[in-house]
């Protein structure tokens, strides 16, 4: 089943006749993902042909065609696409998100970074009105390996399995992919590094605590905010799945920015300590490092496999 | 970014708010000028990005214009936590009354901006929060709204401010959102003996991202505290120095927090954040290595990459070409992982520079780069 994305998706890519847009629009629809369409005003009417790279079944080396819309609107009315994702510079972000909103989106993945903070905190409330769902920004979107990739994750890094992954940093979440690409992945979910996040690792976690497919999560963190601190709150009370935790930023000097807008310790909060007790305190396993995050995951997999069958018996 | 107290102040005063007469100035014996322009008694403030500075005593009253020049004379050059006073204040000294808080502050949780209002003016706000969290109040606001006069009775009254500061909490916002700032407040904001509502010092930080469209503070001050964050930055980096012996470069904000992490964990101290981002070109390559190459801390040097968009052996091909144009005069260990991770790694073999060698793993990798910087 997976969370937020499936095989089932529609995906409108904002922005996908700009370079990055392009780019991706082509690697998702290598990975299978289903894109519906392009929006851009000036190019409305138009098609673009992808040439997805090789070996995808049945495709063969035909380019694929992908429709230009004037509107999400226009682009849902057309063709039933529900996800949005969102490659426009930062100055117009704020009036694509609020455009896909108004069309009613269900989930629009904003993968641009350097929005300013008013138009993200504008944004999220105009989406949160209309009941869209925002991915972002300043992330690298989600991946439900084996079904859909919505936004900029590589797809070929792993396969479909059964841990859920949410994470501040994109990187962080390729590591920790490549780390246990063995085991494979329901869906990763990078929720972005900016201050102010539409999807936030408690979202995940509630999502993945529900989908029959997920077996455990692991939550990646970073410096800045209290979000790892809530997600612990919730965890402790909510999720009976296992979940192994990892956060950076150990070394961070206070008050400096560490890279993503959101990744800064103020004071003495955001730290990384206060963050890695907290979720030990509601019985999470934190890793060291990344190798040993996935260490951890394996030997947590392996012991609930062994108390499967002492159970059988 | 954050502004200096001065320039908070000049913000102030623009959108309307009571500010005292001041001026700013980095020589003693103008501060005497001033001084006497002022009226002759004026309180000397050391402008530095840090708080705290009454207590290392960097607000001083002076009498008259000699002792104004004296006292800017002591404070110009002084270390405040670890930031030397390069510019002092001389505000006109006011007869305070009362002492109140106002400010917005982001919630990142909520994602809003939330009003913080308390009449216990003067002393750190986080402090009153902790001992007094009912003498605080904070107030969500709605961004479609924002605050309009009803919002700022609304916060007044929660906070037990008088009527008067209704004026100060609009004006205040309109300077948190025209400008583009994630942080405004005024610390204290003062009824004086004459009943004028002041705002006697002022904290704003500015949203980095907004840049493009807030020219105000371009050209001036972006000053790093930093030699090294200087040239980085004048070179498009994302660079933070840090105190230690190990460079680091490496890909995604994450990653390279997470490649700190592991160099410390394995004995050694990270000298530096640097993340090259997606790109990872041979000229930001290049770039990165003479910054971190040109710290005289730095004993060894870790590339970090985890190729997902960027290709592993376009970082290498980076790497052989950086090393044409950068002489390497310290150990370099690499660490390639991902995307095409066997050809940058064959590339690295092929060019076999006597000071770089690989490693496979991101933890071996580390402690291979701490063990040469403690060795060396």
């Amino acid at each position: 089943m997976a969370i937020f994305l499936t095989k089932e998706s529609k995906v409108l890519v904002q922005g996908m006749t700009g370079g990055e847009g392009m780019k991706h629009t082509r690697r998702m629809l290598a990975a299978g993902t289903d894109v519906v369409g392009g929006v851009n005003p000036r190019k409305a009417g138009r098609t673009v042909d992808f040439d997805v790279p090789q070996g995808l079944e049945g495709l063969g080396n035909a380019p694929i065609s992908v429709p230009v819309f004037g509107s999400v609107a226009e682009g849902i009315e057309a063709t039933g696409a529900d996800v949005s994702v969102v490659f426009v510079p930062p100055a117009f972000a704020k009036a694509a998100v609020m455009e896909a909103a108004d069309a009613g989106i269900g989930l629009a993945v904003v993968i641009t970074e350097g929005i300013p903070v008013h138009d993200s905190v504008s944004f999220h409330a105009y989406a949160a009105a209309r009941g869209t769902r925002v991915v972002g920004p300043n992330c690298p979107g989600l991946i439900t390996p084996g079904q859909a990739n919505a936004g900029i994750i590589p797809s070929d890094i792993t396969k479909p399995g059964r841990i859920g992954l949410v994470s501040k940093s994109g990187t962080l979440t390729y590591q920790l992919m490549y780390e246990l690409r063995d085991i494979g992945f329901s869906t990763c979910v990078g929720i972005g590094g900016d201050p102010v996040v539409g999807t936030t690792h408690i979202d995940c976690l509630a999502a993945f605590q529900d989908d029959p497919d997920t077996e455990l999560v692991v939550l990646i963190g970073e410096i800045g905010g209290d979000a790892e601190e809530r997600a612990a709150a919730y965890i402790r009370d909510h999720v009976t799945k296992p979940v192994i935790g990892y956060i950076a930023g150990f070394t961070a000097p206070e008050g400096k920015t560490m890279g993503h807008a959101g990744a800064i310790v103020s004071g003495s909060s955001g730290t990384a300590q206060a963050k890695k007790e907290a979720l030990e305190a509601a019985g999470v396993r934190v890793g060291g490092t990344p190798t040993e995050t996935a260490r951890l995951v394996l030997a947590r997999l392996e012991e609930r496999v062994t108390s499967l069958i002492v159970d059988a018996r | 970014m954050d502004l200096y107290e001065h320039q908070a102040r000049e913000l102030f005063e623009e959108y309307g708010i009571l500010v005292p007469r001041a001026e700013v100035t980095d020589s003693p014996k103008e501060a005497r000028e001033i001084a006497r322009r002022l009226g002759g008694r004026v309180v000397v403030k050391a402008q530095v990005k840090t708080g705290g500075r009454g207590k290392a005593g960097g607000v001083k009253l002076a009498a008259d214009p000699a002792a104004a020049e004296l006292t800017a004379r002591q404070i110009l050059g002084m270390d405040i936590k670890g930031h030397t006073v390069g510019k002092v204040m001389l505000a006109q000294p006011v007869d305070i009354e009362t002492e109140f808080y106002v400010g917005y502050v982001l919630d990142r949780a909520a994602g809003r901006f939330l009003a913080i209002a308390s009449a216990e003016g003067g002393m750190e706000i986080e402090e009153v929060a902790a001992t007094r969290p009912e003498a605080v109040a904070r107030v969500a606001i709605d961004p479609a709204e924002g605050v309009t006069s009803a919002k700022a009775a609304h916060i007044a009254q929660a906070a037990g401010l008088p009527p008067q500061t209704v004026d100060v909490l609009v004006r205040l916002w309109e300077v948190l959102t025209r400008e583009d700032a994630v942080l405004v407040e005024v610390n204290p904001l003062v009824r004086t003996a004459q009943g004028q509502i002041l705002a006697l010092d002022g904290k704003v930080t500015l949203d980095d991202n907004a840049r493009f469209r807030q020219s105000r503070w371009g050209e001036q001050d972006t000053a790093h505290d930093d030699p090294l964050e200087e040239a980085a930055a004048a070179k498009g980096l994302n660079y933070v120095k840090l105190d230690g012996e190990v460079g680091i470069i490496g890909n995604g904000a994450g990653l390279v927090m997470s490649t700190l992490d592991v160099v410390a964990g394995c004995g050694a101290r990270p000298a530096n954040f640097l993340d090259i981002g997606g790109g990872a070109s041979a000229r930001v390559m290049a770039d990165g290595l003479s910054v971190v190459l040109s710290d005289p801390s730095v004993k060894s040097v870790f590339v970090n990459v985890f190729g997902g968009i960027t290709a592993c052996d376009a970082v290498a091909d980076g790497i052989v070409q950086a090393l044409e144009s950068v002489r390497l005069t310290k150990p370099l260990v690499v660490r390639l992982d991902g995307n095409n991770a066997v050809r940058g790694r064959a590339v690295l073999d092929e060019r076999a520079h006597p000071l770089v060698e690989q490693a496979t793993t991101m933890d071996g990798a580390a402690r291979r780069a701490a063990q040469l910087a403690v060795a060396s």
